[in-house]
């Protein structure tokens, strides 16, 4: 028996490219599985030469599903490089924007992308599972997901000029404050998102019954998790410290100031991917392994701080008795609980008065030469560190994406998929969707991850007219 | 010393019976006349110096279009201001602007306000067709109110005549040839040590892209003022 290696390309119905490896070893067994991100993007280097205040604007385009992340951590990072605070109003406007932002992308990911699966089951004919047949079957779930997700959108646009790729959100705060008319249009619509998302959730649960073999073996072992914290223990996606916690719930570090990320998280090089492997420096690579996203969010936070949301919480902990939830494929059950917080939080910081001053911006000039910033983004911890020269030219730039720090889980996941349900001696469909579908448990934005130049490895395999590796070339 | 007589010249222009005077441009003519012309260096209060060539027009019984705004007024002349001609070798001009820079839109302060965007626009320009070859200039962001960017300059030269005739300051000039041209102050100094810059901005309300502007600004949130050079003028009863 020869080795062989199953190949999955595209892996579909994710944001970005990649491919996916199993590895059949001689006794026809699964070896080794891996997630190959096949695209690069090279921020890091084309931003250097470039004007601190182009930040914001250029690494928005990384992505168009989360532009808004990168615009906030951006804008935090040359607040640190200006020296300035920006004022309260402009503080709720960019935190109203993010949780617009996390709503639709996590809607995106529930309904556009993931939602064919709880509905037809994983084993169901592959032109069944897509968005166009539930629209078909389930026309007003595909409805209430359009909408869920052009509310949030349309926030954006109200509040930060764009829907994609927003303008409004600038160093020192916000450009425009909200306007009246725009306040009262968006609480009107609130209590009907909040009972689309509410009745997602219930969806979802009603169903879980039939997933009991993907929820223990989708992606399901102990790691760590890290996220945002606040002072007051709540779900945070705006400013806060970062925390690491083991899969026993042992907090293993907290209060750590966003700047200091360097000195506990590494980053490690693959030839396989061009994204890199952050891991926890305290553990070392690769044992250092850690979850962030909605599933280390809500994990981590002690609370969500608004009514319905909190309700949801006490569920979500109550099923693992209060530890931190390892099933990877909770992450779906993560956002949906995250979606419903959004929305009261958008309530919430709408009704509160500063969030309507007219004084929403801070300036300044460059005063500092570098500058951290941190934020939650709908798939986890952004980091933006930027380095600039005197006259504000950028002159070094490095980012974590939220999707890089789930590289090493996200292949472990993939790995205990394959393990588990790959038989090499009867591929089927199923099987090979359940591997695509942990991908789509940590809904990755792998476009976005791949940035780093110079210190990228490849591994080049010369092959034969048989598929044979004739010659391996290790770059590094 | 005796000075030229000015004489009224008649002439056509799409087929427009016009006049005008002998000292007058074709351009300044078909303008009195509400014939759109479209140009991209040529400011009203500024000299022309036809860099752009975007006000190409065709006289009849000569082979090569000439640039409007420096072209005098002659007896019997027949201009085309359009033509497919005409439009083809517009939209080259304005394809090879883009591919001799870096014009990225998206991320460029002037986004909404520029005269290049705004004659691609205009002109129907949906694509650039020519090879881009744009190097990678520095930027120089050492004055305290205002950047230079030759990475989106059109050398269009508008800042230097500003300068150098409403200002009367000359601080700055181009540089080098061919792709490799561009605005410099003084001798090739950093913008903060310029001695003869009066540090006016006028420069930077002329420039028709994001190749001048201020500093600290974000996105989009430039607001030019390219009609104030106009109004200088006017006020000085220059012209």
């Amino acid at each position: 028996m020869q080795k062989k290696t199953i190949v999955i390309d595209p892996v579909t119905r994710i944001e970005g490219h990649a491919k996916i490896t199993i590895d059949i070893n001689e006794n026809n067994e699964v070896e080794d599985a891996k997630i190959h991100v096949t695209q690069y993007r090279g921020f890091e280097k084309f931003c250097e030469g470039r004007p601190y205040t182009e930040m914001p604007a250029l690494t928005a385009r990384t992505c168009g599903i989360c532009p808004v992340s990168h615009v906030v951590s951006a804008t935090k990072a040359i607040d640190e490089i200006l020296g300035v605070t920006p004022p309260k109003a402009g503080v709720n406007i960019r935190k109203i924007v993010n949780l617009a932002q996390m709503l639709q992308s996590h809607t995106l990911n529930f309904y556009h992308l993931s939602s064919p699966d709880f509905i037809y089951g994983f084993d169901a004919p592959q032109e069944d599972r897509n968005i166009f047949k539930m629209m078909q079957t389930h026309p007003q779930m595909a409805r209430d997901g359009i909408n869920l997700r052009a509310f949030g959108q349309k926030i954006i646009e109200d509040l930060a000029g764009k829907r994609i790729h927003p303008t409004g959100i600038i160093p020192g705060g916000a450009s425009h404050k909200i306007e009246e008319s725009t306040k009262e249009k968006i609480l009107e619509e609130v209590p009907a998102m909040l009972k689309i998302a509410q009745s997602a959730l219930e969806f979802f649960r009603e169903n879980l019954h039939k997933f009991q073999e993907e929820i223990d073996y989708l992606g399901s072992f102990p790691s760590l998790f890290m996220a945002i914290t606040n002072d007051e223990g709540t779900l945070e996606h705006y400013d806060g410290k970062l925390c690491f916690m083991d899969s026993e719930g042992n907090i293993l570090k907290d209060n750590i100031e966003p700047r200091d990320y360097k000195e506990y998280i590494g980053e490690a090089v693959e030839t396989f991917s061009y994204l890199k492997s952050p891991y926890y420096k305290p553990l070392g690579y690769p044992q250092g392994m850690y979850r962030v996203g909605a599933l280390a969010r809500v994990n981590i936070a002690k609370t969500c701080g608004t009514p319905i949301a909190d309700k949801e919480l006490i569920k979500f902990k109550a099923l693992n008795d209060g530890k931190p939830v390892l099933n990877t494929f909770y992450y779906h059950y993560a956002r949906l609980i995250e979606m419903i917080y959004a929305i009261e939080k958008i309530e919430e910081l709408l009704k509160c008065d500063e969030t309507m001053s007219d004084n929403v911006r801070s300036t300044s000039t460059v005063s500092y030469e570098k500058g951290v910033g941190c934020s939650e983004a709908p798939r986890g911890t952004l980091f933006h560190e930027y380095h600039v020269a005197k006259d504000g030219i950028i002159t070094g730039v490095n980012l974590i994406i939220a999707t890089g720090n789930n590289n090493l889980a996200m292949n472990a996941g993939v790995k205990q998929v394959a393990q588990r349900f790959v038989d090499p001696k009867n591929i089927t469909d199923g099987a090979l969707n359940r591997v695509e579908a942990v991908i789509r448990c940590f809904d990755p934005c792998l476009s976005c991850s791949t940035h780093a130049l110079g210190i990228v490895s490849s591994s080049v395999e010369i092959r034969d007219h048989n598929k044979k590796v004739i010659q391996v070339i290790d770059r590094s | 010393m005796i000075r030229e007589k000015v004489r009224v010249k008649k002439f056509t222009i799409d087929g427009i019976c016009v006049t005008g005077q002998s000292n007058q441009t074709i351009l300044e003519v078909a303008r009195d006349n509400g014939i759109e012309i479209p140009t991209m260096c040529h400011l009203k209060g500024l000299s022309d110096v036809g860099s752009c060539r975007m006000c190409i027009v065709e006289i009849e019984g000569r082979h090569e279009p000439i640039p409007s705004c420096t072209a005098k007024i002659k007896e019997g002349m027949e201009v085309t201001t359009s033509s497919p001609k005409i439009k083809a070798a517009r939209e080259m001009i304005l394809s090879m602007m883009f591919s001799e820079r870096y014009h990225t839109c998206s991320t460029c302060v002037v986004n909404g306000d520029c005269q290049l965007q705004s004659k691609s626009v205009e002109l129907e320009l949906s694509h650039s067709f020519t090879p881009y070859l744009n190097q990678r200039f520095e930027i120089d962001a050492s004055h305290k109110n205002f950047v230079n960017d030759p990475n989106k300059c059109i050398l269009c030269t508008r800042c230097i005549r500003v300068c150098d005739e409403i200002e009367g300051a000359h601080a700055l000039d181009l540089f080098g040839r061919g792709l490799g041209t561009r605005v410099i102050h003084d001798m090739d100094e950093p913008w903060a040590d310029s001695t003869s810059c009066t540090s006016c901005g006028k420069c930077v309300y002329v420039c028709p892209t994001g190749a001048l502007y201020e500093k600290d600004i974000s996105e989009e949130e430039i607001i030019k003022k390219r009609e104030i050079v106009t109004e200088l003028v006017r006020n000085r009863g220059q012209k």
